[in-house]
């Protein structure tokens, strides 16, 4: 089966173990084979333990798994060295991480670059325009010379939703990305991935923990134990709107 | 912005950013650097300083190479084949006499780049008396103009002028002290040579080393030829070099061209040489020492700092940077922190040295030569990009994963 245009993301029997080679190895994920395609907006969720992020870790590419394959954009990965691995991670794949992950000796703005300035240098007019667009969509224009610790954890949230969308990445990874938010300020965080995936032509795989959030998605994937126990199709309610 | 520049434009502005965050730390090991870099540069000029000093001193009175006559030895004729020779042989007395065919020899050194003066001298032994006092001398018949070039004897004039020629000499201070003469006063030279001369005392020199303040007397060339019975001899050529450490070759070199013996100031001058030597050794060191010292407190810090950016060392991989960019903003923060602390430390050492100059005993002039700045500054550089070596290749290596989980 070839990758058509639709799929951004496909894997063949995926499994990764921990500690190989040692008395305590231990296979976590047990075959995992998924197809993810361009304009999904898909919740992935399990119980604690049952390998959400270390799938995650290996759809980004910062990991690498056992056996079996990963397509990305119709690219065998398993064979890749770092530094292809790295560039196409960087120009195809946005992260968002649960403790939002901004560096904090840098703005607000340089922070939504820092994936512009990793992979070309120094940032130029145009890029500097496109950082505070996004920093606008995601409601931070006003923001941009902010230091991290100088915003609350919603806006650093979003921040980093914004730098995970500055390459125009094919696919947006999350990992709990309300997790750490209260209710209020993880709907509206939850709002602004379905924005993006709806505005920006980006699949977005996200964990969650909250029935309430999964639900909202369009596809929902349970892992249980290292496999893939259910993938199903939500009602839209969110395209009813 | 295009090329490495522009590619390492990035890694530096997050080195520095990163040294900004953690000001306090990185002002510390800056200031550690410095004070490594002051000793490093202030010792070295100092030792230079000091050397310099001693040469200039030790050279100031003497030739850089002196030509002289080979001695003579005797002739030996070789065994005829399958016979054994027995020898007895007695080394032969070394008379004065002149260097051959002198003047071309000199003319040939004259055309020589490598030299900046040439000095023919005519140079033995000869006894001073004056009444009753009696003192054994050194004969020297000089060229003023030449040997001017040598010995800048004008500088070391105690009192009179220096005017040799038409019966008048110098004497050394010592030498006047021991006959009690003063200028103007008479003098009888007596040589071996059933030779002897009254001349008058036209100038009194003191060049501050005892053996030439208390036997030398300069004579016009003529006259000392002739109290030494070598009409038209001369029996050395003073030599000056350019580069003075480059003397010994140079005498090997003159040696060979003019088949007369060479010595140069540095094999006169070996114990000197030697002590020299022992301090350069003893300085070097100091600064290796010194350099091992810095180069672990910036490997400390740097990997302290590594432990403690584990987590935007992740979330910087997991943005896009490749293990080569991660490695390079952690060589960047060490080379930073060798200029950074050698800029610092050049201008505390500079401060030294003034304060040295201005308030010290005042026995010689530290020159701080911008090279040395330069040198210091590249060396502390290239030091601290080295000790950063090891810490910037475990951030490297980390995984990006365990990275970004680290708390
Ligand atoms: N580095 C590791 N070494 C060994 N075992 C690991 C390692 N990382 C994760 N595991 C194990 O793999 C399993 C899956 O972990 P993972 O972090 O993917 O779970 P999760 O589904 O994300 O859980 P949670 O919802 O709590 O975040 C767990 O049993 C965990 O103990
Ligand atoms: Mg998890």
């Amino acid at each position: 089966m070839s990758d058509d245009a639709m799929t951004v993301l496909r894997l063949e029997g995926l499994r990764k173990s921990y500690n190989v080679g040692q008395p305590n190895e231990i296979e976590v994920l047990h075959g995992i084979d998924v197809v993810i395609g361009r304009s999904d907006f898909a919740a992935l969720v399990g119980p604690s333990g049952s390998g959400k992020s270390t799938l995650l870790n290996l759809l980004g590419l910062l990991d690498q798994p056992s056996s079996g394959e990963l397509y990305l954009l119709g690219q065998a990965t398993s064979a890749m060295d770092d530094a292809a691995r790295t560039a196409l991670r960087g120009s195809s794949i946005g992260f968002v991480f649960q403790f939002h992950h901004l560096i904090q000796a840098f703005t607000a703005l340089d922070n939504v670059l820092m994936p512009l300035m990793l992979s070309r240098g120094k940032p130029d007019k145009l890029a500097v325009q496109q950082a505070r667009e996004l920093l606008a969509a995601v409601g931070l224009e006003k923001f941009a010379n902010r230091k991290p610790n100088e915003l609350s954890g919603g806006q650093q949230q979003r921040v980093a939703i914004a730098r995970a969308l500055i390459t125009e990445p094919a696919l947006l990874l999350a990992d709990e990305p309300t997790g750490n938010l209260d209710t209020r300020t993880a709907a509206e965080v939850f709002e602004l991935f379905h924005k993006v995936n709806r505005e920006r032509d980006c699949a977005v795989l996200l964990v969650t923990h909250d029935p309430r959030l999964s639900a909202a998605c369009d596809r929902t994937i349970n892992l249980v134990d290292g496999r893939i126990e259910s993938d199903t199709l939500n009602q839209p309610a969110s395209q009813q709107k | 912005m295009t090329g490495v520049f522009g590619r390492l434009w990035t890694e530096w502005t997050i080195a520095i950013s990163f040294l900004r965050e953690g000001r306090a730390q990185s002002l510390m090991i800056a200031i550690g650097v410095a004070v490594g870099v002051a000793v490093i540069v202030f010792v070295t000029a100092l030792i230079q300083g000091l050397q310099v000093n001693i040469i200039e001193r030790t050279l100031g009175t003497q030739a850089h190479i002196r030509l002289l006559s080979p001695d003579e030895i005797n002739q030996v004729l070789p065994p005829a084949a399958g016979t054994m020779q027995l020898l007895l042989e007695d080394k032969r007395a070394q008379r004065l006499r002149s260097i051959n065919n002198w003047q071309q020899v000199s003319a040939t050194l004259d055309q020589l780049s490598l030299l900046t003066a040439v000095s023919p001298v005519v140079s033995g032994p000869a006894f001073a008396r004056r009444g009753e006092a009696l003192q054994s001398v050194v004969l020297v018949g000089i060229d003023p103009v030449r040997y001017q070039k040598i010995i800048p004897l004008d500088d070391y004039m105690q009192s009179g002028q220096l005017r040799v020629g038409a019966n008048d000499a110098v004497i050394g201070s010592l030498l006047a002290d021991d006959l009690g003469v003063q200028v103007g006063n008479k003098l009888r030279l007596d040589t071996g040579q059933q030779n002897s001369a009254v001349v008058n005392i036209a100038g009194i020199f003191e060049l501050g080393v005892r053996e030439l303040d208390a036997r030398y007397v300069y004579l016009d060339l003529k006259q000392a030829q002739a109290l030494l019975n070598l009409p038209g001899g001369i029996t050395v050529i003073d030599l000056t070099v350019a580069d003075i450490f480059a003397a010994e070759d140079i005498a090997a070199q003159v040696g060979r061209l003019t088949s007369l013996q060479a010595e140069s100031w540095i094999k006169t001058n070996a114990q000197l040489m030697n002590a020299l030597t022992a301090q350069s050794l003893s300085t070097n060191m100091i600064i290796v020492f010194v350099a091992i010292s810095v180069a672990f407190g910036i490997a400390s810090v740097l990997s302290v700092s590594v432990v403690q950016r584990t987590r935007e060392i992740g979330i910087l991989r997991a943005t896009g940077a490749t293990r080569q960019q991660i490695l390079r903003i952690f060589l960047i923060q060490g080379a930073v922190f060798g200029l950074l602390g050698s800029v610092l430390g050049s201008a505390a050492s500079y401060l030294l040295v003034w304060v040295f100059n201005t308030f010290g005993p005042g026995l010689f002039f530290i020159p701080i030569p911008a090279s040395l700045l330069l040198m210091a500054m590249l060396l502390a550089t290239l030091t601290g990009i080295l000790a950063a070596a090891v810490p910037s290749r475990r951030a490297a290596a980390l995984d990006p994963v365990v990275a970004i989980r680290y708390v």
